[in-house]
């Protein structure tokens, strides 16, 4: 007997003579000969309970996570306080452990979650349908592309660089298959160049693509950008921060087609990454090519209310190389993870922590702006996430931060070369305003250093360049 | 309406929506600490939104009940048996979460410097390199966030490992029995499906596998299968379909669904097989949530390996005498590039991870064993009485870790459908078996009982078939009426395709 089965001996040997044979070994026997493992796996023994616990217990601690320093990293992924009933609630085995609904009867408790994430998800983006979740942020976007080639048969897409370079590396993978082209429009003081927006948006593009706030934390003029769009018949597909929501014009408000966007800020922790959920919002007319499940309202035989999966007709499963896309297991349990931080929240909360973000946001601007070094990189507008750029090798600024216990922000120049001495910096509600002067400070010391470094390096290494 | 309604069908399904009161709350925020800007000072009014969303108003408390009666409205693998075909509902164990729960794992930022996520790093190496031993490939990608976005990876990857040899193939053969993701994807990759006939054991007819390929090899991407097939079995051809995809020059895929049969016996790298997708919430033990998460990691062969996605972890020995050190290597020229954000879903990969430590290489292997085993028995205990009459076995012989069965004689004499027995095995407290798939069995019922489940609840299961059946035979309405006792009874789906309702309107 092995960990978490329960056949004993005696088990196997009357479950053997009802099969009708002496050895399981002749259950494996219809794997033909030379395809047989024939040894054990080389993996080490299995271990026990607090064996593998004390293993994985290790191997966090050689991680430093934002419990452990103080994080102003964002860039997609935030440090929010998750509300203690999220765990609880999301850690029941009657929301954890079933599959995917597909008997109705017994899992309303799940498709009702669905219902009621796809109703925030409409009310805060302002769009009239939304899908019960995708992955994540980044395959979402790629998700429209396709649902907008379906919807114009065209295949070209205008990318604006403020849009998560993960988002728009993935459009680009997953549009090799599309037969999709991508077009990229650059930046100009920290949002979209909309002139250059403008003409690259063709008759023949299926979709212009804006992120506000930008990856650059620019809150970006998305009804005046998506102008371009609509003269043309393109969709406009917007990313949205969700915790920006609650201050920011909805996109369906703007000339959205589809809004969508990572759902990690509500209810999911960091988690290196994942898992987390992509929300995906739409127009009515957009219903029947949506990706992913949707939960809708119906009656049972009795004339109760209940709900199910709904629209199956596009998915995989019925429509199979028709399907308007191939998700099957998508992101239920951190759907219901972001729904009941929504509620907990609620309406007035929801607002009061979008208005916390921007001022506090404001004041850390503010405050890191004024140190020697450190000048803003755009003055656009910003909702919770701002970028400076430092007369200091960022990296090198960033390692003595992070020595004081400080995660100072996210070093633009991994994936904008014209960026190399930015820093994004991100704002959350655990973001106190003594760590925020805390991290003036050492940013203000590290530049100093790096700078007093730099020009004594000069100094030791010019009389050699002199003699 | 029966005549006796349970508690739980009296209250209403209420959304959390309508029982929102204006004034209520439950989240006390910190103070601000900063001065009080009016917010159109700090951003031009044209960007704001006018109205706060309405989301509901609702304390602490009534949250908490709301979900927790909502939880008692599903039914879930923790409550009993879930033998669900193709799924693998095994035991999620409970110190998984408590290690995926520890901060060094749930509150790292993804983008934290390599160089301070080292423990993070290595568990994935970890993981890969456990993932590559157990499918017999050398390489892994731990990045797919689930089977379908493993297999439209796969996908991808064929693509790109054709046109860098300067080939343009458009063709992606699968059998008509496979999973629905494996043509959607397919079309999401841009190519397009031919479909290949299934031969009487659910596995591939070879006559037409070989006509497909002749009609013009040098269009021929891939094959997709998944091995044991859809019926359960092992199809003994596979080394002759390999050589054949080979010959034509196209890569084989491996649907990894059904990897619990055969974890430690037989690998599909071995098998000839040149990209394979695990789906960790099936083999691997992460719950699978009511629909996700999951994960999809692909593991490959050397020729795949130059297009794997990029970030790849990948260790390096140290030039100094130090012990190695984990990175993530973005520098791959001639890699398809992202699939998603940042590394992959990390929280599954720590929990498939504790529980491939938990049960070491012996362990998988029994588990699959187990697994087998209990297919077999309950099988073997469906051939008995009523079920082996009305019920047969679509192919009768010994099964790997799923089996499917065919209730066309039971339709056909009891006039109840498939759909009936199994919604009356939910007023027995069952989940009911994967149904009417795979389409190539009539009335199909796909039955996967998992390692995790005792003789006892296998019996169980098998005695509320028969006495489903027996009591059919007097009063086959009580089936077709069937359920009673659940939330909620048959539920008019049509209604819901028809005239979507997809949202609460708020006032």
């Amino acid at each position: 007997m092995t960990r978490y089965t329960s056949a004993t001996d005696a088990d196997r040997a009357e479950m053997l003579a009802a099969i009708g044979i002496d050895s399981v070994d002749e259950l494996f026997e219809q794997v033909p000969g030379p395809l047989r493992l024939g040894r054990g796996l080389e993996l080490p023994d299995g271990l026990s309970e607090p064996e593998v616990q004390a293993r994985l217990s290790e191997l966090a601690a050689r991680n430093a996570d934002a419990e452990s320093e103080v994080c102003f990293v964002g860039a997609g992924m935030y440090d929010h306080h998750v509300p203690a009933i999220v765990d609880a609630i999301t850690q029941r085995s009657e929301f954890l452990t079933p599959y995917t609904p597909y008997q109705p009867e017994i899992s309303q408790g799940g498709l009702q979650a669905m219902f009621e994430f796809q109703t925030a998800m409409s009310e805060l983006t302002g769009l009239p349908v939304s899908n019960a979740g995708l992955y994540e942020g980044p395959s979402s976007v790629a998700s429209a592309g396709y649902l907008a080639i379906g919807a114009t048969g065209r295949r070209r897409f205008v990318v604006s660089r403020g849009v998560h370079p993960h988002s728009r590396e993935t459009l680009a993978t997953y549009s090799v298959g599309y037969g999709a082209e991508v077009v990229e429009v650059g930046l100009e003081d920290g949002v979209t160049d909309a002139a250059a927006l403008a003409e690259a948006v063709d008759g023949e593009t299926a979709a212009v693509f804006l992120q506000s706030p930008n990856f650059l934390g620019a809150v970006e003029d998305v009804e005046a950008l998506g102008a371009a769009a609509k003269a043309h018949g393109a969709l406009l597909v917007v990313a949205v921060d969700p915790m920006t929501l609650g201050i920011l014009k909805p996109p369906g408000e703007c000339g959205a087609d589809i809004a969508l966007g990572e759902g990690q800020p509500l209810g999911n922790r960091l988690d290196f990454g994942g898992p987390s959920v992509g929300f995906f919002c739409a127009t009515e007319d957009q219903i029947r090519r949506m990706p992913g499940r949707i939960a809708g309202e119906t009656d049972d035989v009795d004339g109760r209310r209940g709900f199910v999966l709904s629209l199956q007709t596009r998915e995989q499963h019925i429509r199979r190389e028709k399907a308007t896309n191939n998700i099957c297991t998508a992101q239920a349990l951190n759907a219901l993870g972001a729904m009941i931080h929504l509620a907990w929240l609620g309406r007035e909360g929801y607002r009061e922590l979008g208005e916390l973000l921007v001022r506090r946001t404001a004041y850390a601007r503010e405050r890191l702006a004024a140190v020697e070094g450190i000048e803003l990189l755009h003055e656009a507008p910003v909702v919770r996430e701002f970028a400076l750029r430092l007369a200091a090798p960022v990296d090198r600024v960033l390692d003595r931060c992070a020595e004081r216990g400080i995660a100072a922000g996210y070093p633009l120049g991994r994936e904008y070369p014209e960026h190399e001495d930015g820093l994004l910096v991100a704002i959350t509600e655990r973001r106190s305003r003594a760590q925020i002067d805390a991290l003036a400070e050492a940013l203000g010391a590290a530049i100093a250093a790096e700078r007093g470094d730099l020009v004594g390096a000069r100094t030791t290494k010019s009389p050699q360049g002199a003699g | 309406m029966s005549a006796i309604e349970t508690p739980m069908q009296r209250e209403s399904a209420r959304t959390i929506f309508e029982k929102s009161k204006t004034g209520r709350r439950a989240a006390v925020l910190p103070d601000a600490e900063v001065p009080e800007t009016p917010i159109a000072e700090l951003i031009p009014s044209k960007f704001l939104r006018s109205e706060p969303p309405r989301l509901p108003e609702v304390a602490e408390p009534e949250i908490v009940r709301h979900y927790n009666r909502l939880s008692r409205r599903n039914f879930d693998l923790d409550s009993g048996f879930y033998p669900l075909g193709s799924c693998t509902m095994k035991h999620n164990p409970r110190l998984n979460e408590r290690v995926a729960a520890l901060p060094g794992h749930a509150r790292l930022h993804p983008a934290q410097d390599p160089r301070r996520a080292q423990g993070a790093l290595e568990l994935m190496w970890l993981l890969q390199a456990s993932l590559s031993e157990i499918c017999g490939l050398p390489h892994v990608s731990l990045q797919p966030s689930a089977g379908s976005h493993g297999e439209l990876a796969g996908l991808l990857l064929t693509r790109a490992y054709h046109a860098d040899r300067g080939e343009t193939r458009t063709k992606v053969l699968a059998p008509d029995t496979s999973h629905g993701t494996n043509p959607a994807s397919v079309t999401m990759a841009g190519y397009e499906v031919v479909k290949v006939a299934t031969n009487e054991v659910g596995g591939v007819e070879m006559d037409d596998l070989r006509e497909k390929i002749e009609e013009a090899p040098e269009d021929v991407a891939c094959l997709m299968l998944t091995n044991p097939n859809t019926l359960g079995l092992f199809d003994e051809n596979i080394a002759a379909i390999a050589a054949l995809i080979h010959e034509a020059g196209g890569t084989l895929y491996y649907d990894g669904a059904n990897l619990n049969a055969v974890m430690g016996h037989s690998r599909p790298g071995d098998m000839g097989f040149d990209i394979v997708h695990v789906n960790l919430h099936k083999s691997f033990s992460q719950p699978h949530g009511g629909g996700g998460p999951g994960a999809g990691p692909i593991a490959v062969s050397d020729r795949i390996e130059p297009y794997l996605p990029r970030p790849q972890v990948v260790r390096r020995e140290s030039d100094n005498g130090g012990g190695p050190s984990f990175d993530l290597d973005l520098d791959r020229p001639k890699s398809i590039g992202r699939l998603r954000g940042f590394q992959g879903n990390f929280g599954v990969f720590v929990r498939s991870y504790a529980y491939i430590l938990s049960l070491g290489g012996d362990g998988l292997a029994e588990a699959s064993e187990t697994a087998v085993l209990n297919a077999n028995y309950l099988k073997a205990r469906l051939a008995e009485g009523r079920a082996g009459e009305r019920l047969p076995i679509a192919f009768d012989r010994h099964c790997m870790h799923e089996f499917v069965l065919s209730g066309k004689p039971m339709k056909r004499e009891l006039g109840i459908a498939t759909l009936d027995l199994a919604k009356r095995l939910l007023d027995f407290g069952f989940h009911p078996p994967t149904v009417y798939f795979p389409l190539l069995v009539e009335e199909a019922l796909m039955v996967e009982p998992t390692e995790t489940e005792t003789k006892e609840s296998l019996d169980s299961f098998a005695d509320a078939v028969e006495a489903i059946l027996a009591e059919a035979e007097s009063d086959p309405e009580l089936a077709k009426q069937a359920p009673y006792t659940t939330p909620v009874r048959r539920l008019d789906e049509v209604k819901a395709t028809r005239r979507p309702v997809v949202r609460q309107p708020l006032g």
